[in-house]
């Protein structure tokens, strides 16, 4: 156990010595966490609402007024005519515009409906509903209108009782914070396999391990152990900025979300090892595949698009994407607070993973001797 | 003072504390072939990396063709050809490919671009693979080739950085009738080595020791001075480890002596 | 000068000659483009749902027929049990329970009025509002249909309350397609990654082989020598953009509503930023294996903030102000514009300027630092 302790022990060293790598594996996923973090929303609001009023005047304004009222719309523009839109449509200036017909006013006086046109920029069609659904509340609020059904009196009613589980403000940072912190880790583990590489490369350190007595296995727990280390701190650092900063809750067991985030990046980490127990060429080609392949994984983990979405070729590929797997346990701890008796399936595929890729770099490295 | 190819004097170089080249000074008259002799790491490299403009000085100066190599590093490389340590054309193009652009890039015209091409493949022997990718050449042939297309532009000097490292003896010898040919229509030649016998084959010689020069001189001269049968044996005498790695005496440069 | 041309046919028989570049260029960008338009979507559709019918009537079959012909809904399961139901939300085997109480039609015959619970996995953020209105629009049809509107109630109301009648109306994207709107997206993603990473690549490939060396002490000049091997990759990154518009035409119907041209234009400008961050790129690294790493890396961090996949306009206010000097934020906004709006000079001038500005500094900035004699 001597070698490898001795292999442990330098690998310390190495990390000891060179701070500034340390340090910046460390304070990259926390940076990274906080910009993405306020970066990656789905939440509307704010939204810039443009006004079409050829003929202003009490109840038009009124009408209006409900809208700057209301926290989500901002009026951008008002503008007499229809054909007046287009720029600010097509330059984005503005998302959405309420339309007063002419006659609008008279036509409230006399109890006959009065026409309001509502245009919403649709390019992105979940947005668009939203806005849409937002516009009608506005106007039924200032119609004092009961349902949204728009029938007055009469008729029969449904009305939903509407509980949202999990997660009650719907604010889209408690969907992708998760997930980010799975992105990051990602991100780290892919670039501590390129250190380790690097410094490989240039003291040819590999064939020296190769021909100690140092037996395979050895090498990939003594070349793992530190930067599952430093992965970990990362880890601790991500959950505990979550909690602080964007204040997701975590409902569920603290322990088990660390265990999971440790076993993660395990995995993340194998694969690089599996990558630097190839020789010189197929590395070039595995890296060159992984790297091409970067944004697909990032997509097909779930992270920021949900997997139910997507056609059934591409979810199935999901479940080779390790990140998908902690995405899953990630949201269901925290958010939903579940146990490991919800995430044992989840947990077996990211522990299989680990092992297959560490005893395929088992093989290479007794392929290589050879 | 205008016969005068290189003129180098207290040319230094510092990395941080480490002082690679320390104070040389030199001398290389037009049409010369010029031995820069050492062992690996004495700083030949970082001499003439200084000399033709792609590293800066940290002191002293230097003039290659009549141009300061410090302030005016672009003219240098007008006059200039140069064959690297490492081989440095492109592997993927073919050697006509290759001639073709250092051709276009030094200026010369579509008409002497294709002569200049024949001349070549036809004085390397090449001409049955003047079509193949480079990466396919043996060893000796790249050199070869590498050597021409730092002549291309027929410069007034060439600075040949270990042509021969590798190459089979005969190959060495072709190579060398290929630099005298070359120093015969006039062009100066420097060429570094560490094969200590290849000084014999140079007008001049000057052997650097942990970045200075140690000795300076004729072959002959060199040789004569210090009662010994061989250049390698003087460059043990002088690099001895036991003995002081540093000359005692400050190098001169019309080429006196050693320790 | 000749020496441009010189240098830059040279560069395209690399190109040529290397495999592996041209199938970076050609086939992996189109993989990429089929496979992230398929997996890029919010689209709601056969969200699983579990019902728990308590009352077992007409009433609350006609409402889990009715969710069960929506094709916004799949149903999982029918149990008796909320219990089995909360299951499925835990363990994410369902996104909405439709809990319809005992005496549902009773309370529907005897008041009027009925009520249905629905509990929503709100971890989808906003998705769980359109689930939840999806479902409240299948009640709302189905109440409407029970029973006919009382034509005497309508007039007696009449003057008793302001009524509006609303029009709604959708600008651009006609049929909701998710992937018309991620195509114009994910091409400039593309383009990004070969403008940026190849330029990258290609230079440090120089300086790993020593190639480099050999061109620094040719008096060719930085602005000579980046122009020659710049160029190459600007045009692979127009040739790009026309075979992702091609494939985005013929295999996903994109709208291509306004001026290719203009969008050329752009591109032309966005190529020139992209290189010059892949020159940047190639100046601090050493080998090719490095500059494929730094670059994915900051590309990543580009892509993830420029719009493409979650809107500016959800973003905090900070870092909106942030994106204003990410480029691929502003060819996102105005690919999306041109491609989908028909968006003219005029209304993308605000981030064109932006890019053309961004475009001058990167190159400055790029060329400046180049150096052919190490200090």
């Amino acid at each position: 156990m001597t070698a490898l302790g001795g292999l442990l022990r330098k690998e310390w060293f190495h990390i000891r010595r060179d701070r500034r790598t340390a340090t910046v594996l460390i304070a990259l996923p926390v940076v990274q966490v906080l910009l993405f973090g306020y970066a990656i929303r789905t939440d509307v609001d704010n939204v810039r609402l443009a006004v079409v009023d050829p003929a202003p005047d009490a109840q038009t304004i009124s009408l209006r007024n409900r809208f700057a009222a209301a926290d989500v719309f901002r009026t951008v523009a008002v503008v007499p005519r229809i054909t007046d839109l287009d720029p600010l449509f097509e330059s984005g200036a503005a998302q959405q515009a309420i339309v007063f017909y002419p006659g609008f006013s008279r036509d409230l006086g006399r109890g006959e409906p009065a026409k309001l046109l509502i245009i919403t920029d649709a390019t992105e069609p979940n947005t668009g509903s939203l806005l849409q659904s937002y516009a009608q509340a506005v106007v039924n609020q200032w119609v004092g209108g009961a349902s949204r059904a728009g029938g007055a009196g009469g008729g029969v009613h449904i009305v939903p009782q509407v509980r949202m589980r999990f997660n009650p403000t719907r604010e889209s940072k408690n969907l992708f914070v998760p997930g980010l912190m799975a992105f990051v880790l990602t991100i780290i583990s892919s670039m501590m396999t390129a250190i380790s590489l690097t410094r490989e490369k240039e003291t040819g350190t590999m064939e020296a391990l190769l021909v100690s007595p140092l037996r395979p296995w050895q090498i990939i727990v003594g070349k793992v152990t530190p930067y599952l280390a430093i992965g970990f701190v990362s880890v601790v650092l991500v959950i505990v900025e979550a909690l602080l900063v964007f204040h997701v809750p975590l409902r569920g067991s603290v322990p088990l979300l660390l265990v999971e985030g440790a076993l993660y990046i395990l995995v993340s980490l194998s694969l690089g090892i599996l990558i630097s127990a190839r020789t010189s060429s197929q590395r070039v080609a595995m890296m060159f595949a992984l790297l091409g392949t970067m944004l697909p994984n990032i997509l097909l983990s779930g992270f920021i698009f949900p997997l139910e979405s997507m056609p059934s070729a591409l979810q199935a590929i999901s479940y080779v994407v390790p990140g998908r797997w902690f995405v899953t346990i990630a949201r269901g701890i925290m958010l939903k607070g579940i146990g490991f008796e919800y995430v044992w399936r989840e947990t077996l595929f990211l522990a299989a993973m680990a092992a297959v890729l560490l005893a395929a770099s088992v093989r290479s490295f007794n392929e290589r001797l050879e | 003072m205008s016969d005068l190819a290189i003129q180098v004097k207290d040319l230094t170089r510092r990395f941080g504390d480490f002082i690679a080249v320390d104070r040389i000074s030199f001398e290389v008259k037009e049409g010369e072939v010029f031995g820069f002799l050492g062992a690996n790491g004495a700083g030949k490299t970082t001499a003439i990396r200084m000399l033709i403009g792609l590293l800066q000085p940290t002191g002293g100066s230097a003039r290659v063709a009549g141009y300061d190599v410090a302030t005016q590093a672009e003219q240098v490389k007008r006059s200039i050809g140069y064959m690297s340590q490492r081989f440095s054309l492109y592997e993927d193009l073919t050697p006509r490919e290759n001639i073709r652009l250092y051709g276009g890039i030094y200026g010369l015209t579509r008409e002497q671009i294709r002569t200049r091409t024949a001349q070549m493949l036809d004085r390397l022997g090449i001409s049955s693979v003047a079509d193949t990718a480079v990466r396919s050449l043996p060893l000796g042939w790249r050199q070869k080739l590498a050597f021409s297309v730092a002549l291309v532009h027929q410069p007034r000097i060439v600075f040949l950085d270990e042509p021969t490292s590798g190459v089979d003896p005969i190959t060495r010898r072709q190579f060398w009738e290929l630099i005298y040919d070359a120093a015969a229509n006039g062009t100066t030649v420097l060429v570094t080595t560490h094969y200590m016998d290849e000084a014999e084959y140079c007008d001049r010689i000057s052997i650097m020791v942990a970045g200075r020069i140690a000795a300076m001189g004729a072959p002959m001269q060199l040789k004569r001075d210090s009662q010994v049968a061989s250049i390698d044996e003087l460059f043990v005498q002088l690099a001895r480890p036991d003995g002081p790695t540093r000359p005692t005496r400050p190098s001169s440069p019309s080429g006196e002596g050693s320790r | 000068m000749r020496r441009i041309l010189y240098l830059a046919q040279a560069e395209v028989l690399h190109i040529l000659r290397d495999h592996i570049l041209l199938a970076q260029v050609l086939v992996v960008p189109v993989v990429q483009l089929l496979v992230l338009t398929n997996a890029a979507t919010f689209e709601i559709r056969n969200t699983p749902i579990h019902i728990v019918d308590l009352d077992r009537s007409p009433a609350s079959r006609g409402v889990v027929n009715r969710l069960a012909a929506n094709g916004h809904f799949d149903i999982v399961d029918t149990t008796p049990s909320v219990d089995v139901g909360d299951d499925h939300l835990l363990r994410g085997t369902a996104t909405m329970i439709v809990v319809i109480p005992r005496h549902f039609e009773e309370s529907i015959v005897r008041t009027g009025v009925g009520q249905v619970q629905l509990s929503v996995n709100a971890e989808k953020g906003s998705a769980a509002g359109i689930v939840q209105s999806y479902a409240t629009q299948v009640l709302t049809d189905y109440a409407a249909s029970l029973r006919p509107v009382d034509n005497e109630s309508r007039i007696a109301d009449a003057g008793s309350r302001p009524r509006i009648e609303v029009q709604a109306r959708s600008r651009y994207n006609p049929t909701q397609n998710y992937k018309h709107y991620m195509v114009p997206g994910i091409l400039v993603a593309l383009m990004t990654i070969i403008g940026t990473l190849l330029s990258a690549q290609n230079i440090a490939r120089e300086k790993e082989l020593g190639t480099l060396e050999q061109l620094n002490v040719t008096p060719i000049t930085r602005g000579q020598f980046i122009i020659a091997k710049l160029l190459p990759f600007w045009v692979l990154g127009l040739i790009e953009l026309s075979l992702g518009l091609l494939v985005g035409k013929l295999v996903f119907g994109i709208p291509m509503v306004g001026n290719l041209a203009l969008l050329y234009c752009v591109a032309a400008v966005y190529l020139a930023v992209a290189a010059g961050i892949g020159l940047w790129i190639s100046a601090i690294v050493d080998t090719q294996q490095q500059a494929m790493f730094v670059t994915f890396f900051i590309v990543n961090i580009y892509l993830l903030m420029s719009g493409l996949f979650t809107p500016i306009d959800s973003m905090a206010p900070w870092v909106q102000k942030v994106t204003m000097i990410n480029p691929v934020r502003h060819f996102v906004t105005i690919s999306r514009a041109i491609l989908m709006k028909g968006a003219g000079p005029a209304e993308i001038a605000q981030p064109f300027l932006i890019l053309l500005g961004t475009a001058a500094v990167v190159l400055v900035v790029a060329v400046g630092q180049y150096r052919k004699r190490a200090a």
